[in-house]
């Protein structure tokens, strides 16, 4: 019982917490991890190992696989772009303005999160076919969306969507209206209070949404392919190419493209924690 | 507070409620602006999110309730539901047994690498769902790195149900530490530490004290796994081989309907997973209210 007064000051906490539990669940965690994440993880760089240096470059320098991966990563950059500049006009209209059914649409940012990608796939295919709501629609105007580029555009700027409202909304809700009126009262146009004001308080969060929009969206594969038209070269996507390469039982091409995705991920996962830990320090000054 | 709350109020109310009134509403802009911005942010969402949603449904139904209901009832749409919620309810015990531990072990205890911890379990996030499913087929895949073992031992995880756990555990794995750690670590470790000087056991001081106090955002996280572990496609479709009413599950015979051109079958399935998702964004609606009160108290 003498660990009772050292445990009620939170402070030494620290040094000796009285509370049990701490080796097993540790040990647990690490256990699982090790098990489910780090073990298969490491066992894609053991693989990719034993291929010849040459062999590996052999297999990310050919044209299919370089276009590929251009297309992932270009068109995941484009999506994430315009996630950023529509997504920044729906949290503005979510947060600062009053209309009939915001607390609806607020709510339905999510369903990208929420609806399966399969599902996402197949709707956006038929939604812009040529037969389907939209597709008829920008037809008649010569624009063709499904089985091309631009499917692929349209189905990551879906999917990227909630993960730019999600991470800028919470930092433009804190803004403080005092900061805008001081600046306005000192005679800066409204233009001004935004450019000099609100976007500099937004952009740590701003670029963290669009480091997760395109992470996820590089990564994509299931809202894709159905629309995508899957064109080597033209409209197929590195995931795809990976899936492929393992139905023809060619591995090592497999491996050699996942690790260059999974490394691209890695990456992307340390400049999203140095944002995020930009994006805490500006908010609480 | 009174000022941030105050941001939020139509800037006439604002004046109102202030002493001395404002001479303009300085904090937005002209009307002509204002409704220019609702009325794209308005339709972009429609365009972009909730005509896709209609359309599941139209398409599902566009044949009619006999078809409708037909594409349901047949045998591997119902083999393919059951595979789902079966690999979806493992996953989740998994899922919720490692969250707790995860979360216990990095919001109560100080110990070097806890970041470095963090950051392995955010990982799955970043991981393509194809190279998800990639890594368990080169383990444990014919050609694997244990593959041979397996089937020298007439054990089979690629291609059957193993494998779509291992996936799903993959893609699902962060979810529900994620959403405990923050929370456990707000509320710190002063009621645990109170009931166990009292002399309550560990175990019991676990669900007395702290079970109570997370239990809305253990369900937030077991909802936000759940939906991605039903709808998980890129990752499971690597794994599962897809054997007709063997390893298909929903999203999976989903994909083989509509390659088969049967339409308005596969949208009827889809319907199924985007009412899921529909129940979840209400519940996690609800819940976030619960959580809100959970962060302030």
């Amino acid at each position: 019982m003498t660990a009772t007064a050292v445990g009620r000051s939170g402070r030494i906490r620290r040094e000796k917490s009285v509370l049990p539990g701490f080796g097993i669940t540790l040990g647990i965690t690490i256990a699982w991890l090790t098990l489910i994440i780090l073990i298969p993880l490491a066992g894609l760089f053991l693989k990719t190992a034993t291929l010849s240096f040459d062999h590996f470059l052999t297999i990310i320098t050919s044209t299919r696989v370089l276009n590929a991966l251009k297309i992932s990563f270009g068109i995941a950059f484009l999506a994430a772009l315009t996630n950023i500049v529509l997504g920044s006009v729906v949290v503005w209209a979510l947060t600062r303005y009053e209309f009939p059914g915001r607390r609806v649409f607020d709510a339905i940012v999510d369903i990208p999160f929420a609806l399966p990608t399969a599902v996402a796939g197949i709707a956006l295919t038929a939604l812009y076919a040529e037969n389907g709501w939209l597709g008829g629609l920008l037809a008649q105007l010569g624009i063709k969306v499904a089985y091309t580029p631009l499917g692929i555009y349209v189905a990551l700027v879906f999917i990227g969507l909630p993960f730019v409202v999600r991470t800028v909304q919470p930092v433009l809700q804190d803004l403080d209206g005092e900061l805008e009126e001081a600046a306005s009262s000192l005679g800066a146009s409204r233009f001004q209070v935004i450019l000099r004001v609100v976007v500099p308080t937004l952009l740590p969060a701003l670029l963290t949404g669009f480091a997760l929009a395109f992470a996820r969206a590089v990564g994509e594969y299931g809202s894709v392919i159905f629309i995508a038209g899957n064109l080597p070269n033209v409209s197929e996507v590195a995931p795809l190419l990976i899936v492929i390469r393992l139905e023809e039982f060619r591995y090592a091409d497999a491996t050699a493209i996942a690790v260059i995705m999974l490394v691209a991920s890695f990456v992307l996962l340390l400049i999203i924690n140095r944002l995020q830990a930009w994006s805490e320090a500006h908010r609480r000054p | 507070m009174s000022v941030a709350d105050a941001t939020f109020l139509p800037a006439d109310a604002r004046a109102e409620a202030k002493p001395a009134p404002a001479p303009r509403p300085v904090n937005t802009e002209p009307a002509a602006v204002r409704y220019a911005l609702i009325g794209l942010a308005v339709a972009f969402l429609s365009l972009f999110i909730v005509l896709p949603l209609v359309t599941v449904f139209a398409q599902a139904l566009s044949r009619g309730w006999d078809v409708y209901l037909a594409a349901l009832h047949e045998t591997d749409a119902l083999h393919a539901v059951y595979l789902t919620l079966v690999a979806a309810a493992i996953s989740l015990v998994l899922n919720v047994v490692f969250g707790l531990c995860a979360a216990w072990a990095i919001a109560k205890f100080e110990f070097p690498g806890k970041s470095v911890l963090i950051s392995f379990i955010d990982l799955p996030f970043s991981v393509s769902p194809v190279v998800a499913g990639l890594v368990f087929v080169l383990m444990f895949g014919a050609q694997g790195l244990f593959g041979s073992w397996f089937i020298d031992n007439d054990i089979k995880i690629i291609f059957a149900l193993p494998g779509i756990v291992l996936a799903t555990v993959f893609v699902t794995f962060p979810f529900v530490a994620r959403e405990l750690i923050p929370l456990m670590q707000e509320q710190g470790t002063a009621e645990e530490e109170a009931a166990i000087s009292l002399g309550a056991p560990g175990f019991l001081t676990f669900l007395k004290v702290t079970l109570p106090n997370i239990k809305w955002a253990l369900l937030y996280g077991v909802l936000l796994s759940n939906a991605r572990a039903m709808g998980e496609f890129g990752a499971v479709s690597v794994v599962s081989g897809h054997i007709r009413g063997e390893t298909n599950t929903m999203p999976l015979h989903i994909e083989i309907l509509y390659n088969e051109y049967q339409f308005a079958a596969s949208f009827a399935v889809a319907s199924l997973l985007a009412l899921l998702a529909l129940v979840t964004l209400v519940l996690k609606t609800v819940l976030e209210h619960r959580l809100a009160k959970d962060h302030k108290a």
